[in-house]
């Protein structure tokens, strides 16, 4: 056989290609545009995902492999791109002004950002375990560097040491895992090692590989107890950056899980089927006691993401026993929450003045006085992550508790259930400190174009799902589908 | 003379794996984490390697080149992450990054 791509290669893995080279001409723009210019590569860097968006639109029908079986191209992974790039783009819509009020010149910022999306793209669609790698070290070390990117910052600094720190342990871990699989199975792409683990004896050094694989991609997503990074980190990063950690990251580790679980382990699910199991209960629990006690808005919604990290892995607890219902509950939640998420990051940004950092609570003071609509906004998206209806968190819930029931896991709906009660009281003390008490500071806030553009995607995102969410769960149903060589419902039996 | 065969590899890298993940565990200088950390890189490296050469097969030691590549870009970040922490706190102890609760 010939080396290298084949020119049908080319064409499927055509989305990667544009993003790449936008983000080198993101690049180069930085180094010879004059720095009075430099508002414009923000603009071009969201012209640049808009275009990928248009370019990845047929791929999302595909179920096909290219790369000699390197990559997956299917409807998954698309849905799980289009994903990213919405991330992204919300990411660097409420940076421009963040980064101005923070002092620090953007520089290589855009670029990195779209390299976190490029290897959350290969994370995605990577069905080899060098792809997955691959993929997951281009995004993490983006993220190393955007989270200690406030140089000046102690907080950034500290956060960015302990990410990096933590980070490459995981990948460690992970990388460890990996070496065990391949050496079980004497190939490193995910079907073929499904293939033979399927069809070969019990094989006695399995369940280390499982258990080191669950650990690795627990910290990646924030799972307890692999989850003592994240408020540091979330707390110190710059708040862009935050938000599309706790949503891009997120979901990018979640479709490495389903790669790598689904496509790779299906048939050892009675070992890493407990092990989420234990893990979903753990990170629900201790996610949301731990931010009932904080003060930090930013560190209240870190703990709440861990949360969110606990019901999502609800769903991937269920797709154990219903594949498709339960993959399609995390593609739909993922999508719920990144609206959510984001929306409320953007408020903290919009927070963030010359004087005041807006990360408190306090600092939410009198908002509803100061802004109706930035409060009532904040108001939205506080009851949507706490799931109340007609909110898009609510659809997310009601369908990750449904497959968890569809499943038989009961007592996972019920604990999923209770903890979703108890988080309300978090969520709420939030809208208390908007709505009731006075103002303290009096100033305006400054609305940006881009932080416009951002309530207003987010605020439609998640009224629409709340209200009409059909097209996303037949989008996610289909994208779901193609999960695996033969489909979803064949992955697992 | 015994011949040297996969387990000795697999126990040599279980004991590289294992030190390096006490040295994460229990040192608190910075730098010294990182070098234990590039200690369970390594580890992997020999499975690896190791694996291939049992199985006949390059899918590892390619595998190989991309970790010694990534663990290479993963320390000149780190470093860099480092030296930045540096210069605003003097230390490279992880006792004192108290600003925020660990």
């Amino acid at each position: 056989m010939p080396g290298g791509l084949s020119p049908s290669d080319f064409t499927a893995l055509m989305p990667e290609f544009v993003l790449t080279g936008v983000a080198l001409l993101v690049l180069l723009a930085d180094a010879f545009l004059p720095r009075a210019r430099h508002g414009a590569i923000a603009w071009f860097s969201l012209a640049g995902l808009v275009l990928t968006a248009a370019v990845l639109v047929p791929y999302a029908g595909e179920h096909a492999t290219a790369a000699r079986g390197m990559v997956a191209v299917d409807g998954f992974g698309a849905f799980f791109k289009f994903l990213f790039l919405l991330a992204a783009a919300l990411t660097i819509l409420m940076s421009p002004r963040y980064l101005q009020v923070e002092g620090v010149r953007p520089g290589t910022y855009y670029f990195l950002v779209l390299c976190a999306t490029l290897g959350m793209m290969f994370m995605a669609s990577g069905i080899d375990l060098v792809t997955i790698f691959i993929g997951l070290e281009t995004m993490a070390i983006s993220f190393y560097i955007l989270v200690g990117f406030i140089k000046p910052n102690r907080r950034s600094n500290e956060a960015a040491v302990k990410y990096f720190l933590l980070g490459t342990f995981s990948l460690g871990l992970l990388l460890y895992g990996m070496s065990i699989l391949y050496g079980l199975t004497a190939t490193t792409n995910l079907r073929a090692i499904a293939t033979i683990l399927a069809s070969g004896e019990h094989h006695p050094w399995l369940p280390l590989a499982v258990i080191l694989l669950v650990a690795g991609v627990g910290f990646k997503i924030a799972a307890v107890p692999f989850h003592m990074w994240a408020p540091d980190v979330y707390e110190g990063a710059p708040t862009p950056i935050t938000a599309f950690l706790s949503v891009g990251s997120k979901a990018a580790s979640f479709a490495m899980l389903l790669r790598i679980f689904f496509e790779g382990l299906p048939s050892a699910n009675g070992d890493w089927g407990l092990l989420f199991y234990a893990l979903a209960v753990l990170t629900m629990t201790v996610g949301n006691i731990a931010a009932l006690t904080q003060s930090n808005v930013k560190r209240m919604l870190a703990y709440s993401s861990i949360a969110h990290a606990g019901y999502l892995l609800i769903a991937i607890v269920a797709a154990t026993r219903v594949p498709q219902t339960g993959v399609k509950a995390a593609l739909i939640y993922l999508v719920v929450y990144a609206f959510m998420q984001f929306g409320a990051f953007g408020v903290i940004t919009l927070l963030r003045r010359h004087d005041v950092i807006g990360e408190e609570l306090k600092d939410m003071s009198g908002l509803f006085q100061r802004s109706p609509l930035v409060g009532t906004a904040m108001l939205l998206f506080m009851l949507s992550l706490g799931g109340i209806p007609p909110t898009a968190g609510f659809m997310g819930k009601l369908w990750l508790f449904s497959a968890a029931i569809d499943g038989g896991y009961y007592w996972l709906a019920v604990i999923g259930v209770l903890n979703s009660a108890v988080s309300l009281y978090y969520y709420l003390r939030v809208v208390v400190f908007m709505w009731f008490k006075g103002d303290p500071t009096g100033s305006e806030l400054v609305m940006s174009p881009g932080m416009a553009i951002l309530l207003a995607i987010t605020i439609a995102g998640t009224i629409a799902i709340g209200v009409y969410p059909r097209p996303l769960f037949d989008l996610a149903d289909i994208s779901a589908r193609t999960l695996g060589a033969g489909g979803i419902t064949a992955t697992l039996r | 003379m015994t011949p040297i065969t996969p387990v000795h590899y697999m126990v040599l890298s279980a004991a590289l794996f294992i030190i390096g993940v006490i040295g994460v565990m229990t040192r608190r200088n910075i730098i010294v984490i990182l070098m234990s950390i590039e200690l369970m890189l390594n580890a992997v490296n020999i499975n690896l390697v190791a694996f291939s050469n049992l199985w006949q097969n390059a899918a590892g030691q390619v595998f190989v080149i991309f970790v010694i590549c990534v663990a290479a870009a993963e320390a000149a970040v780190g470093l860099g992450i480092i030296l930045a922490f540096y210069r605003n706190k003097e230390t490279v102890n992880i006792d004192e990054m108290t600003l925020m609760r660990w």
